[in-house]
């Protein structure tokens, strides 16, 4: 890898911009990412910064059990965003749909439209995890711009799934299941 | 030359997806159009494919925001139905948790709110606040969001130690007194700002209906924790701050003062704290067949469920929900007509918007 390429890489890892989309959540997830950023768990620590335009940003946190309305932004936005990208699904809902399963207007799981890098799972997650899986998404974009293949989907757990997790994490069986 | 610009239904300015278009000439607006629907998850189609139990744990994830409320309302209407009466201890730690829920909401709103004026320390200042409002619902109920606290005819959990919840609260109130509530009441900043702004005049509230602080904020004296008491507000002293001015900074100085009397409502209700159980211990009960309704005064203003049940039902046919949102969204057209574009992002988020409760 030539010495401006590394550079890049060391920028992604230690810089990634965020852009976050509402699929249909309920608020709850969105307001732990935004308590997330804010002083007390404090992820611009991470060099984290909320964009407001998707071709800025380097990972997409999606939030919400992706609805009927939200499934052809959703393709554009992911598509808008310049590569290399990572994005990290935030709460139950656009892993699993959570409790809207079985719901006539929803299209989740989120992994059925674009490809998912982290998933935070939790109805919703604690920030502390929101930021722990956004420090693994800045990871695999180094990787991914490192061209380290192949990349793996990550999950979070939190302390909402131990008991799923002991019996093999449902996000990641979600994940494994149905790739794009 | 009057032009369109449409915002959204992704946009920074807007937290949530919905869609508003901007009839301008030159930089006033001259109509708006609010396209919501991005948020329709089906979740009042979805309640009747749940259980008594399941239904409550449906109806919470209506709001991350005002997630208490919806359940509270929907035990309610549901305690209606089967004839139970939930005991006074449950009736007191149902108004802690909600008064808990209205300061996290007014101070969240607060943080939006000095963001959109571009108050950014401001921003920050309040969501460290409210960080403090999230630590005593945490101590009650273990979580941060979906608290989970209502069943029908009672609560799931006790506030063992309401001293140390009380001591928190002081903290906390002397916290907003000190930093919070001075910079939206005094401050020439957020005066400059705000004043003068989305006026909806009283007539106008009335005839477009609107709810909750933005009511109180055009000279409307409503609150249903007055007007109709539900749980122990019957109970409780404290006053209901009503603005003549019917701007954004009325909507503002409302806000600040409910922050204060919301405080005063947590003091009494932990001081007051009658000892006794936590629900009525009836497991065995039965829906009638009939209509219930509810009303309680949510952060954001009057929410309403009509919960229908059949006898021998485990479903309920019918749960219908109206949320402040849905009444105070129509205001939003008479506040922007006049008003400078730069302004209308703090104008729309001036009724504190929940369009997740909207759609649904």
């Amino acid at each position: 890898m030539n010495p401006w390429n590394k550079l890049m890489c060391y920028c992604r890892r230690r810089s990634p911009w965020l852009f976050h989309m509402n699929s249909g959540s309920c608020n709850g997830c969105d307001i732990e990412l935004v308590a997330s950023l804010t002083p007390r768990y404090d992820a611009e620590q991470l060099g984290v910064r909320l964009e407001g335009s998707p071709r800025h940003a380097d990972i997409l946190c999606i939030t919400g059990p992706v609805t009927h309305n939200a499934v052809n932004a959703i393709k554009t936005v992911y598509d808008q965003v310049c590569g290399p990208k990572a994005v990290v699904a935030i709460g139950s809902c656009p892993a699993t749909t959570n409790v809207f399963i079985d719901s006539r207007t929803l299209e989740g799981p989120l992994n059925r439209h674009i490809p998912v890098d982290v998933f935070v799972p939790g109805c919703p997650p604690r920030p502390d995890a929101i930021v722990l899986g956004i420090a693994k998404a800045a990871e695999i974009l180094a990787n991914r711009a490192a061209k380290k293949l192949p990349v793996e989907p990550v999950c979070i757990p939190g302390t909402e799934c131990a008991a799923e997790c002991a019996a093999g994490c449902a996000a990641k069986a979600a994940a494994s299941e149905v790739q794009p | 030359m009057s032009y369109k610009i449409p915002m959204g239904p992704y946009h920074p300015a807007l937290e949530e997806p919905y869609k508003l278009d901007l009839i301008c000439e030159g930089e006033t607006v001259c109509d708006a159009k609010l396209h919501i629907g991005f948020n329709f998850r089906g979740i009042e189609h979805l309640a009747e494919t749940r259980n008594y139990i399941q239904v409550i744990a449906l109806m919470e994830r209506v709001c991350g925001i005002c997630s208490n409320i919806h359940t509270l309302t929907l035990c309610q209407a549901m305690e209606g139905l089967t004839g139970l009466t939930p005991p006074p201890r449950a009736q007191y730690i149902r108004v802690v948790v909600a008064e808990l829920e209205r300061l996290h909401s007014h101070v969240l709103w607060a943080g939006i709110a000095a963001k959109l004026m571009g108050f950014k320390t401001m921003f920050m200042t309040c969501f460290e606040l409210r960080e403090k409002v999230m630590d005593i619902l945490q101590a009650i109920s273990g979580n941060r969001v979906n608290y989970s606290m209502n069943r029908i005819g009672g609560v799931n959990r006790d506030i063992d130690d309401p001293q140390a919840i009380l001591k928190m609260v002081e903290a906390l109130e002397r916290e907003m007194a000190r930093t919070v509530i001075p910079i939206f009441t005094t401050s020439r900043t957020a005066r400059s700002r705000c004043a003068g702004i989305g006026v909806l005049t009283l007539e106008k509230a009335v005839s477009c209906g609107v709810v909750g602080p933005t009511a109180r904020a055009s000279g409307l004296p409503q609150d249903l924790r007055r007007a109709a008491p539900y749980a122990a507000y019957a109970e409780m002293e404290f006053d209901v701050p009503v603005q003549q001015d019917g701007d954004v900074r009325a909507r503002l100085l409302v806000r600040a003062l409910e922050i204060m009397e919301s405080c005063k409502i947590l003091r009494q209700a932990l001081a007051k704290l009658p000892p006794g159980e936590l629900h009525s211990g009836d497991d065995k009960f039965a829906f009638a067949t009939g209509t219930a309704t509810s009303r309680v005064e949510a952060p954001r203003g009057e929410v309403m469920y009509s919960v229908s049940w059949k006898e021998n039902s485990r479903n309920p046919s019918r749960v219908h929900v109206r949320t402040p949102t849905f009444a105070n969204m129509p205001a939003i057209r008479w506040m922007v007509i006049g008003a400078r574009l730069a302004d209308t992002p703090l104008i729309q988020a001036s009724i504190d918007p929940c369009y997740s409760c909207t759609d649904r």
